[in-house]
C-alpha cells in the first residue's frame, strides 16, 4: 500500500472508533429523515410532481440527504476544523517538514472518513426508510455505481471546498465564521433543505451551477434516472470540473500561505 | 546521593570532529557538502517577521521584529551542538529555515548542500525533527499505527524499518507502550515516542527544539542517554535546542547561545561559564540543621533547615567540594544544580557593560 492508502486507510480506523458518535449520528438522521419525510409528502400532496419528481421520488432525495449528509460532510466537520485547529497553533509546522503533499495527506484521510462514513451513517437511515416509505432506488447495479462515483466526486468537491476554508486559517487565525457560511451554503446549495429544480428562476439556475450542488443534487439525480446518456456524462463533468477547479484554487492558496505567512508559535 | 551532573575537567575548545564517525553509506554521500565545510552553514542568516498591533479604534501600525538577526555558524557531520537562549531569544525560527518551512529573509544556509526553502521534500528524507511542544504521533491511534505510517511516508525499507524500531523501542523502553492510543500517553512516554519516530528513517540531522521540556527526571535521563548513543552510534549529527543547561552539560561538547536573535557565544560550556563568571549550585542535605557550611572555593548563600544551597564558579570542579563536605559533615544527600540560561546571559552582558 502506499503512503496515501495507508493514510486513509487510518482515517477509516480512526472514525470507526468513535462507535457512540456514530450510533448518535444515525438515529439524528432517521429523526431528521422522517420529519423531512412527511413536511414532503404533504407538500407533494397538495402539489404532485414539483420540480419534475413523483412523491416517491421526493421521499427517495430526503433519505438520501440524510445518508450522504456525513459522507459528503455537507454541513462541514472533519479534516477541516482539526487543520484549522493545526494551522493556529502552528502544529502544521509537523505537516509542512514530512515528505508528504499537505493537500494529497488531507483527502486520503478525509476520503477515508467519507468511506467510513458511507457505510457507518449511510446505510442505516436509508435501509431503516425503506421499511415505511415508498422509495424508488434502482435495480441496475450499473445505475448504483454511477452513483457511488458521483457521491466520490462529490465527496472531493466537498473536501476542497473546506480545504481553502482552513487555510484561511493563516490569515484569520479563526476560520469559525467562514466555517458557519460554507456549513449555511452547503444546507442551501446542495440541495439538502430543498432540491434545487424547486428552486425559481435565476436563484435556480444560479444555485445550480454552484459547487455544491455537486454534493447531493447531482448524486441524487443520477440515483433517481433523472441523468442518462450524454446528461449522464454531463454532470459527472461538472463535478469532476469543480473537483479539479477548487484542488487547484486549494494548491495555489496553499502554496502562497506557506511561503508568504507564517507558521505560528515556538 | 545524586549528583545530577558531572565535573567539567573537559578542555574548554570548541569541538569540530573532523574525523567523521559514519557509516560507510553516510561517509560517501558527505563528499558533496565537506568541500564546503560544514554540514549545517549558517551565513548571515535573517528572518525577520512584520507584525501589526492596534494604534487605536481603526488604524494599525506595522512593525517589524527580528526573530533571527543575521546568525552565522557551521556544524561539523557527526556534531552533537548545544543550541541554547532564553525564552524568544529565535531558537524554533532557526530550526525551522534549517527545515524549509520558513523561508529566510536574508542570508545564506544550507543543510547537507541542500536549500531548504526551496528542496523541502528532499530534505525532508534526510533529516528528522522533533519538537518538543508538538507530536509527529497520530492522537486516537496507537504508537504501532504512526510507526507504519512512517516507513511508508520514508519508504524505508522492511528489514532497515524492524532494525530501526527494534533498537528504538529496546533503548526508549517503548515495548509496553506499541499499543496504547497516543493519547493516553504521559508527557514523557509520549517525547520518547516521538523521537524514535523522527528516526526510524536514518536521518542524517536530527534537530530536537526544547524536547525536554516538562518532563520529568527519568524521562529526561533516558532521552539524553539515548541521544547520546544515537549521535555515537550512528554519527548523526544533532542539533539540541533547549534552555536546560543540564542537557547541555551532559550531552554537548559545543554550545551556541543565542539571544535577541543574535549569537552571542560559540564554543565550550565552560568558556561560557568562565565567559559569564556564572556559579552553579551545590544543594547539600545534611543529617541536621547546622550553621552556613564553610569551605574553600564556595559560598553559602542559603539555608533551610538540614537543606543548605552553595555557589561555587561554574568553570570549577564540583569533586573536591563534595569531597571536602562528605569528611567534615553529616552528609545525607546532594546534586549540583546548573544556573539557569537567562543568569548566564545576564551576566555575560553584566561583564561586558564593565569594559
Ligand atoms: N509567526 C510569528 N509572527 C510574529 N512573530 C513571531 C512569529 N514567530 C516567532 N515570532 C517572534 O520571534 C521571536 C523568536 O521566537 P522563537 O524563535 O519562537 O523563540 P524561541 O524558540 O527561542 O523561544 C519572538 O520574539 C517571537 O515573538
Ligand atoms: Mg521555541
Amino acid at each position: 500500500m502506499g503512503l496515501y492508502a495507508v493514510v486513509a486507510a487510518l482515517g477509516f480506523r480512526r472514525y470507526a472508533t468513535y462507535r457512540v458518535a456514530t450510533a448518535a449520528g444515525v438515529f439524528t438522521n432517521t429523526v431528521f429523515g422522517f420529519v423531512m419525510a412527511y413536511t414532503y409528502m404533504a407538500l407533494w400532496d397538495e402539489r404532485p410532481h414539483l420540480g419534475g419528481y413523483g412523491v416517491a421520488q421526493a421521499v427517495t432525495f430526503v433519505w438520501m440527504g440524510q445518508s450522504l449528509l456525513a459522507a459528503s460532510s455537507i454541513l462541514g466537520g472533519g479534516f477541516e476544523q482539526e487543520l484549522a485547529e493545526r494551522i493556529r497553533k502552528g502544529d502544521v509546522a509537523i505537516d509542512l517538514y514530512r515528505p508528504a503533499d499537505l493537500q494529497l495527506w488531507w483527502l486520503a484521510s478525509d476520503l477515508g472518513r467519507a468511506a467510513f462514513h458511507l457505510l457507518g451513517r449511510g446505510v442505516a437511515p436509508t435501509a431503516a426508510a425503506a421499511f415505511f416509505f415508498p422509495l424508488t432506488l434502482p435495480d441496475s447495479p450499473v445505475t448504483w455505481l454511477f452513483f457511488l462515483l458521483s457521491v466520490a466526486l462529490g465527496v472531493v468537491v466537498s473536501f476542497a471546498i473546506r480545504y481553502l476554508v482552513a487555510l484561511t486559517s493563516f490569515w484569520l487565525l479563526d476560520a469559525s465564521g467562514i466555517q458557519q457560511i460554507t456549513a449555511l451554503a452547503g444546507i442551501f446549495f446542495s440541495g439538502m433543505l430543498l432540491p434545487l429544480a424547486l428552486f425559481p428562476g435565476r436563484l435556480g439556475d444560479v444555485a445550480r451551477v454552484l459547487p455544491w450542488s455537486a454534493m447531493l443534487q447531482i448524486p441524487v439525480d443520477v440515483l433517481l434516472g433523472r441523468h442518462t446518456g450524454g446528461g449522464l456524462a454531463q454532470a459527472l463533468a461538472f463535478q469532476a470540473g469543480w473537483a479539479a477547479a477548487l484542488l487547484a484554487a486549494g494548491r495555489l492558496v496553499g502554496m502562497f500561505a506557506t511561503r508568504k505567512v507564517v507558521v505560528q508559535g515556538g | 546521593m545524586s549528583i545530577e551532573s558531572s565535573g567539567t575537567a573537559e578542555p574548554s575548545t570548541p569541538s569540530t570532529p573532523s574525523e567523521p564517525s559514519a557509516t560507510a553509506g553516510r561517509a560517501a554521500c558527505a563528499g558533496a557538502t565537506a568541500a564546503r565545510g560544514g554540514f549545517i552553514e549558517l551565513d548571515g542568516l535573517v528572518k525577520s517577521f512584520t507584525v501589526r498591533r492596534k494604534a487605536g479604534v481603526l488604524r494599525r501600525t506595522k512593525h517589524e521584529v527580528r526573530a533571527v538577526d543575521g546568525i552565522s555558524f557551521s556544524v561539523a557531520r557527526g556534531e552533537m551542538v548545544g543550541y541554547i537562549g532564553p525564552n524568544g531569544a529565535g531558537k524554533s525560527t532557526t530550526i525551522k529555515m534549517l527545515t524549509g518551512i520558513l523561508v529566510p529573509t536574508s542570508g545564506r544556509l544550507t543543510v547537507a548542500g541542500l536549500d531548504p526553502a526551496r528542496e523541502r521534500t528532499r530534505l525532508a528524507r534526510r533529516i528528522g525533527v522533533v519538537f518538543g511542544q508538538r507530536t509527529t504521533l497520530w492522537w486516537d491511534l496507537p504508537l504501532r499505527d504512526s510507526y507504519h505510517l512512517m516507513r511508508r511516508m520514508y519508504r524505508i525499507p522492511d528489514a532497515r524499518y524492524r532494525q530501526n524500531l527494534d533498537h528504538c523501542t529496546e533503548l526508549l523502553d517503548l515495548g509496553p507502550l506499541m499499543d496504547v492510543p497516543v493519547r493516553q500517553l504521559s508527557l514523557g512516554q509520549r517525547m520518547r515516542g516521538d523521537i524514535a519516530a523522527a528516526l526510524l528513517h536514518d536521518p542524517e540531522v536530527l534537530y530536537l527544539d526544547e524536547p525536554t521540556i516538562g518532563l520529568d527526571v527519568v524521562s529526561k535521563a533516558k532521552v539524553r542517554e539515548f541521544l547520546r548513543t544515537v549521535n555515537e552510534e550512528l554519527g548523526t549529527t544533532v542539533l539540541l535546542t533547549t534552555h536546560d543547561l543540564t542537557d547541555i552539560e551532559q550531552l554537548c561538547e559545543r554550545v551556541m547561545v543565542i539571544d535577541h536573535g543574535r549569537l552571542v557565544h560559540d564554543g565550550g560550556l565552560d568558556a561560557l561559564h568562565a565567559d559569564g563568571g556564572s556559579e552553579r549550585t551545590l544543594v547539600v542535605d545534611l543529617e541536621r540543621e547546622l550553621p552556613p557550611i564553610e569551605v574553600e572555593g564556595a559560598r553559602a548563600v542559603r539555608v533551610e533547615g538540614p537543606r543548605q544551597w552553595l555557589a561555587f564558579p561554574a568553570s570549577a570542579s564540583a569533586a573536591p567540594l563534595v569531597a571536602e563536605i562528605a569528611a567534615e559533615y553529616p552528609l545525607v544527600d546532594l546534586s549540583v544544580r546548573e544556573p539557569a540560561i537567562e543568569d548566564v546571559i545576564a551576566r555575560m552582558y553584566a561583564d561586558r557593560s564593565a569594559l
